[in-house]
């Protein structure tokens, strides 16, 4: 009994932990949404559990080889530009044994930048250049970005790319998995199931894809834009796994990480509330982009801002 | 001029590379669906393990190729131009383009050279690879550059893009004399009037070049073999030099590929002579023999000659005959079609 206790006592704190810090991290992006005046709320909402779960416990990287206050922009990739540093290092070395992180929807930028923050990968002041001229902490993330491997704004290429260096992994004979944080919406675009298609064709079971199904997307709900349902079902007929869970609930993402199978690539499909913390906003038609119609409106939002912060500080301790 | 052997070579391409790859076992290749068209069937036999069937999914290939060189490999593109550049464009900018990976894409039927039809005729491929940022752009014209490309390539740190011969060929340049990046071939050296060709339109304006010199006209002719960059400094000084003016024939719209290129130094540099842009003008081609084509677009020898007239102020009256009779054995038009 004995020999047993510190492993569950490890797995209960890395859950709790994990909980508080999806908590904090909802908090945080709130505020800047608040002080850049609008932003993407209800993704950070939606997805703060996913990444939360990842940087605890799905990820396996080693700590952060960046700064802690990433430097300002020093232009773009290119032979003229040979100290071009990539973003992925806060994701850690890019060793054999280590997992790789791409992430895909490149709007979701402020959830990883404070996911990093969380988890002491990146400092707070960070933030202060968040989407500031000059800066690489930019509002749509590049691979300059903190946290960011590739340049993924243009939706439905990540998936690809991280079966790139899964093939190349297993070329090598390599350990890590490779792991890509999709939302539902690129699920529309056809490159993604040319993807599942290769995937499954060169059977990548060292490839996971957490999706973050808030059945939202620019135009508003998804079922009345363009559905993508039953998506479990889809990735399975296009020969991947996948499997659907409550997109709050890390523990099931766990769990659902266990039952990978060896010559399949894993889909998670983590159903999520866009609006999960920040019910007002509920009222609005369309969540993709939080603009203030008003100052009152505004005011609203601030106001739920701050009970959120007061929950959030109570519930934390 | 050098004259050059007028040997052809048939498939070049195929031994070349699988002797090429042995030693670097990072290399490897992607196909979509299109192996033996690109002559990388034998490749695949051969090396099993570094080849990776793709099928008709591009758009993923591009991703695939970009996430293999961010781990290391050298990926080698083998599908034709258009589906590169054309159907799958935003993932070769944001994919590969952008984050400047390693990756060689070897485009095959470059403009009219086959009889596939405009869904196969890659004929806007330089102009939209010209703009694309940190892209090398490389076109082959004949059996030695075919072979001599990828030591060329092989040291540009980037992606690169290349317009890829297949088939039968001609030898045009000795093989002890390789490709090299960002140099034209300077095939003569006179200066009424400066011809720049690229890829199978260097061999056209070969054809005009004895008749050019019986009717005493001294040209300039380069051969280039790299659109961007596109600063060889033999260029400059041949459009400075030449006193009647610049003639270019592409094998492409005359839009934004080699006249546009040219054009674009002259300006910059405050040239005004004329240039004469041969190539397809603003319009698609259609399905037919490489010798139709050319002739039908104006893109031959015949069509050549009439532009330096132009440009000397002389009607130069060439008929079939007196192309004929400076024909070469190794015209592209007796190259047997190849399976689409």
């Amino acid at each position: 009994m004995a020999s047993d206790a510190p492993t569950a006592l490890a797995n209960d704190d890395w859950l709790a932990c994990a909980q508080r810090m999806a908590e904090r991290m909802r908090v945080r992006g709130f505020d800047y949404v608040m002080r850049n005046d609008g932003g993407y709320l209800s993704q950070i909402c939606s997805s703060a559990e996913i990444f939360s779960y990842l940087y605890t416990r799905g990820l396996n990287i080693g700590g952060s080889i960046a700064p802690l206050v990433p430097e300002p922009f020093a232009g773009n990739p290119g032979a003229d530009n040979p100290g071009y540093t990539n973003g992925g290092l806060y994701n850690g070395p890019r060793t054999p044994d280590f997992d790789r992180f791409y992430f895909s929807p490149a709007h979701y930028a402020l959830v990883l930048y404070v996911a990093l923050i969380e988890c002491g990968r990146l400092s707070e002041e960070a933030l202060e250049a968040f989407n500031k001229d000059g800066s690489k902490v930019e509002l749509i993330g590049a691979e300059h970005s903190p946290g960011v491997e590739s340049t993924t704004g243009s939706l439905g290429q990540a998936l690809s790319q991280a079966i790139g260096v899964a093939m190349a992994r297993r070329h090598r004979d390599e350990a890590g998995n490779v792991w890509v944080m999709m939302s539902d919406g690129e699920f529309q675009e056809g490159q993604t199931w040319e993807a599942i298609q290769c995937a499954s064709h060169y059977k990548l079971g060292n490839l996971a894809a957490i999706v973050d199904v808030n059945a939202q997307q620019c135009d508003g709900p998804m079922e009345g834009v363009m559905t993508v349902e039953p998506l479990a079902q889809r990735i399975r007929a296009f020969g991947g796994e996948a499997v659907d869970i409550d997109g709050h609930d890390m523990a099931a993402m766990d769990a659902a990480f266990k039952t990978r199978a060896p010559d399949r690539p894993l889909f998670i499909l983590a159903r999520t509330d866009p609006t999960r913390g920040v019910p007002l906003m509920n009222e609005r038609p369309v969540l993709h982009y939080l603009r203030f119609g008003s100052h009152e409106e505004r005011a609203r939002y601030q106001a739920a801002f701050e009970q959120l912060k007061a929950e959030s500080a109570a519930w934390n301790g | 001029m050098e004259r050059v052997s007028t040997e052809l070579v048939k498939r070049p391409h195929v031994e070349n590379f699988i002797r090429w790859a042995k030693d670097r076992p990072e290399v490897v290749v992607l196909s979509a669906d299109l192996t033996n068209s690109c002559e990388v069937g034998q490749w695949r036999d051969t090396y099993p393990d570094r080849f990776f069937s793709m099928g008709m999914a591009e758009q993923n290939m591009m991703g695939v190729a970009a996430g293999m060189a961010r781990e290391g490999l050298v990926p080698f593109i083998h599908t034709f131009s258009v589906f590169i550049y054309r159907r799958a464009y935003d993932q070769l900018a944001m994919s590969i383009a952008y984050p400047n990976l390693k990756v060689r894409f070897f485009g095959f039927l470059p403009g009219i050279v086959t009889p596939g039809g405009v869904t196969h005729q890659a004929i806007e491929d330089v102009a939209i690879m010209r703009a694309v940022p940190n892209m090398t752009i490389l076109e082959t014209g004949d059996a030695t550059e075919v072979e001599s490309v990828l030591d060329a390539s092989h040291g540009v740190d980037g992606p690169c893009y290349v317009r890829f011969l297949r088939g039968e060929m001609p030898r045009l340049f000795p093989q002890s004399e390789p490709m090299e990046i960002g140099k034209a071939r300077v095939l003569s050296s006179g200066s009424d009037v400066a011809i720049l060709t690229a890829g199978i339109t260097t061999e056209e304006a070969m054809r005009a070049s004895d008749y050019l010199a019986r009717q005493g006209i001294a040209v300039r002719h380069l051969h280039i073999s790299t659109h961007k960059p596109f600063d060889d400094p033999q260029v400059l000084a041949a459009v400075q030099e030449c006193e009647h003016g610049v003639v270019t024939l592409e094998n492409h719209l005359i839009t934004g590929g080699l006249g546009t290129a040219v054009s674009e130094l002259m300006t910059d540099h405050g040239i005004g002579k004329r240039l004469i842009r041969l190539g397809l003008n603003d319009t698609y081609a259609h399905g037919a023999s490489l010798p139709y084509l050319l002739d039908e677009y104006g893109l031959d020898a015949k069509a050549l000659v009439a532009a330096v007239g132009t440009l000397m102020g002389r009607e130069l009256k060439v008929t079939d005959a007196d192309i004929a009779a400076t024909r070469q054995d190794s015209a592209a038009s007796d190259a047997k079609a190849e399976a689409l």
